[in-house]
């Protein structure tokens, strides 16, 4: 009898999830599928058009626009946040610091705000006058406190990157320090006894050790900010900025579906999105991965 | 020497994090009147509580709460129990189908969310649940991603403990209530604060799903008030103030949990 019940128990434990899965993760993507090759006007109306939202899309300039952002975004982020992460990592693994905890959690503070939240709050530290960010850079640097962040072109993605970077810098120093933290002891003394610098070390020892970690953030880092909504659209509200300097690839596909009511449009933006993010993915990991096996 | 720049490095970043988060403090207890007159923080005598009474006395930021406190308590627990079982069932038994289920879960990982916006909503407005707490918890049920963690996690589990259990009579479900959950809960209390920060903070499909305000959920209400009680920005702060709170709350409760569950997929990687 009871093995019996134990023969039966694993597809009764997993039926609830895989049911709902089903329902909620596996339909949806063969439904959105599908939907991309639809016109639409709401969930009602629907007219079969084939490939012509894909066509439609290489055409069309505001997606470019779109993409042309998110990927400054993206580029922007990964490349300030990741060094500077991996930076404050190295520094709190040193051996002769103390309060690594209390400063691993401050890092980490921004983070328990999330990003809804933060995105509110830099609503007003951006503000020209009053702002924080004004004031400080008026008192520290004499610039004037009126600069309009979210309202001139050029300084929209800035600004958006620089709330990222003080959003995720700790938290993806905190992947780095655990990395950093289990990588062998061993490998530094016999590194040091062979003659290698500090440099060396940190080439030869803790870049293969902590790889695997590296690429995992790299790669999750590029995938996350390639989904950019939140930050900019609470920031700049649906109109998406001046000159549209902050439009991203989601905002796009939100305001297509939902505000325009095409949702094959927006599921036809959805899936350039993924095939984008899959393959910058790839590449990521083709680089990385041929690049040093030998040890 | 060199330790001092060290220091003086990490202190400057602490800074550099804490300040916004020291504003907003100060922010929420500054009259509105004052945001012009003292950008950074106002003479003590000046703090005044009036923008959390303004809070509670003119907008419903209390309904907004409650429907947060909902929404994301609802959902934390649908995902506890239906990813732990799930979980449980891939760590521990061997089955026809296994191979499958798991695969086709970690390949629909890799779709990224935005891709789903567009049926999951014909999908809900289909159900009648457009407007509702429910469209927001019922699609936010499966969590692939904690099915895994837990999965991970149970495999630790001794085979002899199970084991041990059947013989002392417990059935399959009891072995998992009794036994395997009470020692996974490390990975638990992990689990609940990744699932409730997801959700507290969970922004774009509230957004789509939500039109009458007294459905609101603490992002969406917050942002609309800018709208409706534009410059009322102590008031905005104070709101941002409290709805951070849960977090930081659970947090302190769970810390040690967070970060080795945070970082115990990557280092496997």
């Amino acid at each position: 009898m009871p093995l019996r019940t134990a023969r039966t128990a694993p597809y009764l434990f997993l039926a609830p999830f895989v049911l709902s899965f089903l329902i909620f993760g596996a339909y949806p993507i063969i439904r959105s599928v599908m939907l991309s090759f639809y016109i639409t006007s709401g969930p009602e109306a629907q007219h079969f058009v084939g490939l012509d939202n894909y066509l439609h899309l290489l055409q069309d300039p505001d997606f470019w626009t779109a993409v042309r952002n998110t990927a400054t975004f993206a580029l922007g982020s990964v490349l300030l946040q990741l060094p500077l992460s991996l930076g404050l990592a190295l520094l709190l693994n040193r051996a002769d610091i103390r309060g690594r905890n209390v400063f691993r959690f401050i890092f980490f503070s921004p983070n328990l705000m999330g990003l809804v939240f933060s995105a509110l709050l830099f609503m007003l530290i951006l503000a020209p006058r009053f702002g924080l960010l004004n004031a400080a850079l008026h008192a520290l640097f004499g610039l004037p406190s009126t600069t309009r962040w979210l309202s001139t072109p050029s300084l929209v993605m800035p600004a958006l990157i620089m709330v990222a970077l003080w959003l995720y810098t700790g938290f993806n120093m905190v992947y780095f320090l655990a990395a950093l933290q289990a990588v062998d002891g061993e490998l530094y003394e016999a590194a040091t006894i062979d003659g290698a610098g500090r440099w060396a070390q940190f080439w030869h020892v803790t870049l293969p050790g902590i790889r695997p970690v590296l690429i995992f953030v790299v790669v999750l880092s590029t995938i996350g900010s390639f989904q950019l909504f939140e930050l900019a659209f609470l920031l700049l509200g649906n109109s998406s900025g001046p000159d549209q300097a902050g439009l991203t690839i989601v905002m796009y596909l939100y305001q297509n579906g939902f505000l325009g009511g095409d949702l094959g449009y927006a599921a036809a933006i959805g899936w350039t999105l993924a095939l984008m993010v899959l393959l910058l993915a790839l590449v990521q990991l083709r680089i990385t991965g041929t690049g040093k096996e030998a040890r | 020497m060199r330790r001092l720049v060290v220091y003086m490095l990490l202190v400057l970043f602490a800074l550099l994090c804490l300040v916004p988060i020291a504003w907003l403090v100060a922010s929420a207890f500054k009259a509105n009147a004052d945001f012009h007159v003292y950008p950074v923080v106002p003479p003590v005598d000046r703090l005044t509580l009036a923008n959390f009474t303004s809070l509670f006395t003119q907008m419903p930021f209390l309904r907004f709460m409650m429907n947060s406190f909902f929404v994301a308590g609802a959902t934390v627990i649908l995902q506890l129990f239906f990813s732990s079982l799930g979980g449980f069932a891939l760590a521990k038994y061997d089955f026809a189908g296994k191979k499958a289920v798991m695969g086709v879960m970690l390949a629909t990982m890799m779709i990224p969310g935005p891709v789903l916006l567009a049926p999951m909503y014909e999908l809900i407005y289909h159900m009648g649940l457009i407007d509702s707490h429910l469209g927001l918890i019922v699609p936010g049920m499966v969590n692939v991603f904690g099915m895994f963690l837990f999965r991970q996690s149970m495999l630790s589990v001794p085979d002899e403990m199970l084991q041990a259990a059947r013989i002392d009579g417990c059935n399959e479900f009891q072995i998992f209530w009794h036994v395997v959950m009470p020692v996974s809960r490390p990975i638990v209390g992990a689990f609940c604060l990744i699932a409730f920060m997801g959700t507290w903070n969970s922004f774009l499909w509230p957004q789509i799903i939500l039109q009458s305000s007294d459905r609101f959920t603490l992002p969406i209400g917050l942002n609309q008030m800018i709208g409706v009680y534009e410059a009322d920005y102590g008031a905005m702060m104070a709101g941002t103030l409290l709805a951070v709170l849960p977090v930081v709350v659970l947090f302190f409760l769970l810390q040690k949990e967070f970060i080795a569950g945070l970082t115990k997929g990557a280092v496997k990687g």
